[in-house]
């Protein structure tokens, strides 16, 4: 994990280098001062020596000006290796995200990718220039004032190594204990959040069956229980600041007493007593920032792996050596075709899928959810690879063709569409990039979606919201029609994207592509009858398989299931969707 | 030290994601609230906490003091005299060794007791912010995002409980710590007070022009990320839309645009926030250095200022570092105080928002009938009254509950301005099915909103049993209501549970019954534990269908004599629908029933259909009645476009 984090520093290795030293340079500009001080009370003071005291205060000043310099250039060069870091830690993340198939992106959720790219990379920015800049800086100020402790007395010195040992071991053992309790306390903390989150979002349900009362038991309940989990994990943590007080008292009253001692032997000085004491601040003072480091690592180590786990997946899907570039026409062929989303899954979501479709035939599939009908249709785009079986398409295997040539030829309207924030006229040239307002135009006229779009006050130019929120469903969905037609391809698929359309308006599209694109293959999935009755042929999918394959006719004679759908549609368009029949 | 806090203080980077930069109007009086909720509910705890903070800085205080006294009194004379009695200078560490016994012990009490009112008073405000929610009006939660009211808990809370467990206490002992060096310093020397006193004006002036610096970069910052997180959010949720269509390579650009606008100015604004530390630290250092020059001068020249000695000296110089030290904190504390206040002007604002009014004093209550008349009965009967109590001639009557519903030429708007429903008329009588259809937005959900009060109307009235709804008691109203949404909400607990929701003290038996009468009770109990599987996140584990079914059996065990169902069967396929469909039936025999539909197929044999248009009712009266009209109704049912579209 850490190797592959790293390997993303890239051009802030300089900086990641510099931020250290420089960090190091600090702490020994701030070390020197407290020896140059003993010089000014020992030799300046007692010597009666004015000269000396004006010559050492001189060097102090450039060393308080080197320290700042060290200082300013640490602060420059490791905020730029951190933010940089990041920076390229989220590139390495979306670039490679860009690579993944349908199945690596659902192995990670949609959320799960955001937080990745967000809180962790900042969780791990943070983590990274607190270590540059205090991990080593911490360990170096110790090193140095416990080294200077040395020169200026090693007896009195041993009494501060005696004290690190002591603390270093009580700390670690007190913060193993803590955080194994404020592991827990956390995860509980998440629930109570989201039985808020459940509350917020169910209050309708909360309010009509009068239960806020029974709520109000059940969260105070809840907030009792994170209260007692609190103070239990913290009180293993309060032990620790006393403590660090404590024996940094007791390290003072010993090198005064035995200081006191060797000063009157003649074995001291008194500046070199003050130097102790001063450097008993500074070895206190890293102990506590390697505490804090210490917590911050932890912290981030979970977000490092989120973050790794991105970067290492590989796409599962990958061109060709020699990749066919273009598709001779569309027709599609499934040979024995068996598909698994879960490849150590034992019952597949496709099996025994055998089924021929002409060039420019139009096919309806229908079945209920659960059938796998998306299942069917992904697999001809290469959306997935089959598990078994083959699917060609225009006479050759998917896997053979280059996959963005493929994906040209093959236009999907998913199920779950979205349209991006932008103008109407920006979303629909995803199609095609160099589109002509008129194919762009033309398009949408067979999409049904000219008349409200030319309705909006700025027409093709009228901004879509993220996520498209400012155009009602079935707007959203003739919108996505027009952008898969813009590709011209040989092959296009509606997955349910009709649902929300009024059954007049999807039979006037459903009548344009018939007149307007007639060498297109045509595959509909829909929920209606209505929407596919009049294809030339209709796959009804059952619990993964093709139950029956055959045109409106001789469904309702053969198929039971498609029977059944049928009568349960009673009066067919009787099914009409409300929405933009009665005026969009 | 200076460096950890500079760190810490910063705002982190993305962690709270297009959090504009706080604006507070009035930063005191909140802080004041908020100080009243410590102080109000801890005030003991508090004192002690004041205590411990004194007798702290005071023990180090002494023990700073006692570089001196170890110098000039102990050590000096023993070499001045040769002397060899150490029996002083044990008697002197005695006595500062109590003091930093008491110290330690001080900051012990400190943090045990903070932890009390850190996680007390966190728990007060969780628990007063959830009930408070409970309270509110539907009106809140329609205009709120439910992600806003969410990072009230999380994040608002948590940057409270970084400033009352550590901020407040660090001010605190700041103050204290800054007032008695001060003072010492002053009674050591007053030349190098007024020396030290400059550099720390040096300092602020330093840390204010840095902080302005990195503020304006933490702003361009914020603002940066707030795009480039939009832009991941919308790409990541339309990953597929993005392979679908080739798109990779213009979405990478567009990142790489984004990205590198980031790092600029996070670079900037990390940049300088992180020079505040070391420029504070060498301006300390410098002051020390100043303090030790001027001050070795005067001890060196006893003329001038006789009596100030070198063990004044090496106190003094502790001072100074102890001085400029908490005036570092408090500076760098700044930050994340106004993170805090920002998070606590958001709770209070939920907690002042106005809860949900009841002014209505008609009772449902279980009733029997005795001798002819109905009476309140304490137990369940199966039988309903409205209890309604007369103040003017202070008698009780019983009138029993039938479910007729009427509306009155009702007008309704969500806000004032804008109306949505106009001169709505209908009346449902007990037992009755209505339907209502029309597009997204005609009114439909808006007017099931109105009979349980989920709103209130404008104008018109309406009644239920021919009682006007507002005198009769919300919890009552809603009681005798039951609902089933379009969107499912389950909650956190086991199948048993969920049912149970809709009546508390149901047996096993009673859910049961419930389940089998939904059609729910063949696929609960094929669940790996039947009605003990747990549901977690809204019930993911289950397909819409199920969740649906679940819902209708909840509402089944509430035994409601009015239900509203709203599109509850939208979101299903046509042949999951017909086994819900069924369920709802069989639910709705004896009920008056509100359904609002999507396909006109599931309400055909209504008692009275009506087709809502803006807000208008514009048709209504059976499935056979409105397709003799051949209007809006005719025209949807065949399919032909209306020509009105």
């Amino acid at each position: 994990m850490l190797k592959t984090l790293l390997s993303q520093v890239k051009q802030y290795k300089l900086a990641s280098i510099l931020t250290p030293l420089c960090m190091i340079g600090e702490v020994i500009c701030e070390m020197i001062i407290p020896v140059l001080m003993a010089g000014i009370v020992d030799k300046g003071i007692y010597g009666n020596n004015m000269g000396y005291i004006f010559s050492t205060g001189g060097k102090m000043i450039v060393i308080a000006v080197l320290g700042l310099l060290a200082g300013l250039l640490g602060a420059y060069y490791g905020s730029m290796a951190s933010t940089g870091f990041a920076k390229n830690l989220r590139k390495a993340m979306f670039d490679n995200i860009q690579t993944f198939s349908f199945s690596n992106i659902d192995k990670f959720s949609t959320s799960g990718l955001v937080t990745r790219l967000t809180t962790d990379v900042s969780n791990i920015q943070n983590a990274y220039m607190v270590t540059l800049r205090m991990a080593m800086r911490a360990p170096a100020s110790m090193i140095v004032a416990m080294v200077m402790s040395f020169i200026i007395s090693p007896e009195l010195a041993r009494i501060y190594l005696g004290a690190v040992i002591f603390l270093a071991v009580v700390a670690v053992l007190l913060m193993r204990r803590a955080t194994r309790y404020f592991k827990q306390v956390f995860e509980k903390y998440d629930e109570l959040n989201e039985s808020v989150q459940e509350n917020v979002s169910a209050i309708r349900v909360v309010k009509a069956y009068v239960r806020e009362d029974y709520e109000n038991a059940k969260f105070k309940k809840a907030a009792l229980n994170i209260y007692n989990m609190f103070v239990k994990a913290e009180g293993n943590v309060v032990y620790v600041s006393p403590l660090m007080t404590g024996t940094v008292y007791v390290c003072i009253l010993l090198i005064s007493w035995f200081g006191a001692h060797m000063i009157v032997a003649g074995n001291l000085s008194t500046g070199s007593l003050m130097s102790l004491l001063t450097y008993c601040m500074s070895i206190l003072m890293s102990l506590m920032m390697l505490a804090i480091i210490f917590v911050m690592m932890t912290m981030a180590e979970a977000s490092g792996k989120r973050i790794a786990e991105v970067i290492e997946e590989k796409a599962d899907l990958t061109n060709p050596e020699n990749p066919v570039m273009e598709v001779a026409d569309g027709s599609i062929s499934f040979d024995h075709v068996y598909f698994s989303y879960n490849k150590s899954s034992d019952e597949p979501v496709l099996k025994d899928i055998t089924l021929d479709i002409k060039s420019g035939e139009t096919i309806g599939i229908i079945g209920g959810t659960g059938s796998a009908k998306s299942s069917l249709i992904n697999l001809i785009s290469r959306l997935y690879d089959v598990t078994d079986g083959s699917v060609k398409v225009g006479g050759v295997d998917v896997r053979d063709y280059d996959m963005e040539t493929l994906r040209d030829q093959v236009s999907v309207v998913l199920q779950k569409n979205v349209l991006f924030s932008g103008t109407i006229l920006d979303n629909l040239r995803w199609g095609d990039k160099n589109a002509t307002e008129e194919a762009v135009k033309k398009a949408c006229e067979m999409a049904c979606a000219d008349e409200f779009i030319e309705k909006m006050p700025d027409g093709y130019n009228t901004v879509i919201e993220q996520g498209g929120t400012n155009v009602s469903g079935g707007q959203r969905q003739r919108l996505c029609i027009a952008r898969a037609l813009l590709k011209k391809p040989r092959i296009l698929i509606l997955d349910d994207s009709t649902s929300a359309v009024d059954t007049a308006t999807d039979a006037k599209i459903r009548k344009a592509f018939a007149t307007m694109i007639p060498g297109t293959t045509k595959l509909i999935i829909a929920q209606r009858i209505s929407s596919v009755q009049d294809c030339d042929r209709i796959i009804v999918m059952d619990d993964g398989k093709i139950n029956g394959f055959a045109s409106h006719d001789e469904l309702l004679k053969t198929n039971e299931i498609y029977r059944e759908v049928y009568e349960s549609q009673t009066g067919v368009s009787g099914d009409a969707d409300f929405d933009s029949a009665s005026g969009q | 030290m200076a460096e950890t806090k500079a760190i810490n203080a910063g705002p982190r980077g993305g962690a709270k994601r297009g959090m504009p930069r706080p604006k507070i109007d009035n930063p005191g009086k909140l802080f004041k609230r908020l100080m009243g909720y410590v102080f109000k509910f801890y005030p003991i705890h508090m004192l002690v906490i004041v205590l411990c903070i004194v007798l702290t800085v005071f023990s180090s205080v002494q023990g700073t003091l006692f570089t001196r006294t170890l110098i000039d009194s102990y050590i000096q004379p023993m070499l001045d005299n040769h002397s060899n009695d150490y029996g002083p200078l044990l008697g002197a560490m005695g006595r500062v060794a109590i003091f930093y016994g008491l110290g330690v012990l001080a900051a012990f009490v400190q943090a045990k007791v903070m932890i009390y009112i850190n996680q007390g008073t966190l728990r007060r405000l969780r628990e007063e912010l959830f009930v408070h929610m409970e309270s509110l009006p539907i009106k809140y939660f329609d205009t709120h995002a439910h992600g806003d009211i969410m990072s009230i808990y999380t994040n608002d809370i948590d940057a409270l409980r970084q400033m009352i467990s550590q901020s407040i206490p660090q001010l605190l002992s700041s103050a204290i710590t800054i007032v008695s060096v001060l003072a010492s310093m002053i009674v050591l020397s007053i030349p190098l007070t007024i020396v030290t006193l400059l550099m720390v004006a040096v300092m602020l002036f330093c840390s204010a022009k840095a902080t302005a610096s990195s503020g304006k970069n933490f702003v361009a910052q914020q603002k940066n990320i707030g795009e480039l997180n939009g832009f991941i959010e919308e790409m990541m949720t339309g990953q597929k839309v993005v392979k679908v269509f080739n798109h990779e390579s213009e979405a990478i650009e567009k990142f790489d645009e984004l990205n590198e606008k980031l790092f600029d100015s996070a670079f900037k604004a990390n940049a300088y926030s992180g020079a505040l530390g070391p420029i504070n630290a060498q301006l300390g250092n410098t002051s020390y250095v100043l303090c030790a020059i001027i001050g070795a001068a005067i001890a060196l020249s006893d003329s001038v200022a006789a009596g100030f000695t070198v063990g004044m000296l090496a106190s003094f110089l502790t001072f100074n570092k102890s001085f400029s030290m908490p005036i570092n904190q408090v500076s760098m504390q700044f930050n994340s105080i106004i993170m805090a206040l920002a998070g606590a002007d958001r709770i209070f604002k939920l907690l002042d928002e106005p809860g949900e009014t009841d002014d209505g004093y008609v009772m449902l209550v279980n009733s029997e009938e005795k001798d002819g008349e109905i009476v309140e009965a304490d137990h369940h009967t199966g039988h309903w009254a409205w209890k309604h109590y007369h103040k003017a001639d202070n008698t009780t009557t019983y009138q029993p509950m039938e479910g007729d519903v009427t509306f009155n030429d009702v007008d309704f708007g969500y806000t004032d301005e804008k109306m949505v429903l106009h001169n709505i008329v209908l009346h449902a009588k007990p037992g009755q099915k209505i339907a209502f259809v029309g597009s997204t937005g005609a009114g439909k959900t808006t007017i099931t909103n109105l009979i349980n009060r989920f709103y209130d109307i404008q104008d018109g009235k309406i009644r239920y049993d021919n009682i006007n709804i507002n005198k009769i008691k919300k919890a009552d109203l809603r009681r005798s209501l039951g609902i089933v949404l379009q969107d499912t909400h389950l909650f956190t607990g086991t199948v048993m549970e969920n049912i149970r929701y809709g009546k508390l003290d149901a047996t096993d038996e009673e859910v049961k019954a419930a389940a089998k009468l939904a059609n729910a009770h063949s696929f609960i109990k094929r669940l790996p534990d039947g009605y003990n599987t747990m549901l977690t996140g809204d019930g993911a584990n289950l397909s819409q269908g199920q969740r649906q079914l679940l819902a209708i059996a909840r509402a089944a065990i509430a035994d409601p004599p009015v239900l509203i169902l709203d599109e509850a069967t939208s979101s299903i396929d046509t042949r999951t629908e017909k086994i819900v469909q069924d369920g709802m039936d069989k639910l709705m025999s004896g009920r008056t029933t509100f359904v609002i539909a999507h396909r006109l197929s599931t309400v055909k044999n209504s008692d009275c259909i009506i087709v809502l248009e803006h807000g208008r009712i514009i048709e209504q009266g059976t499935h056979d009645e409105l397709i003799a009209k051949k209007q809006k109704y005719y025209q949807l049912y065949t399919g032909m476009k209306s020509e009105t579209a």
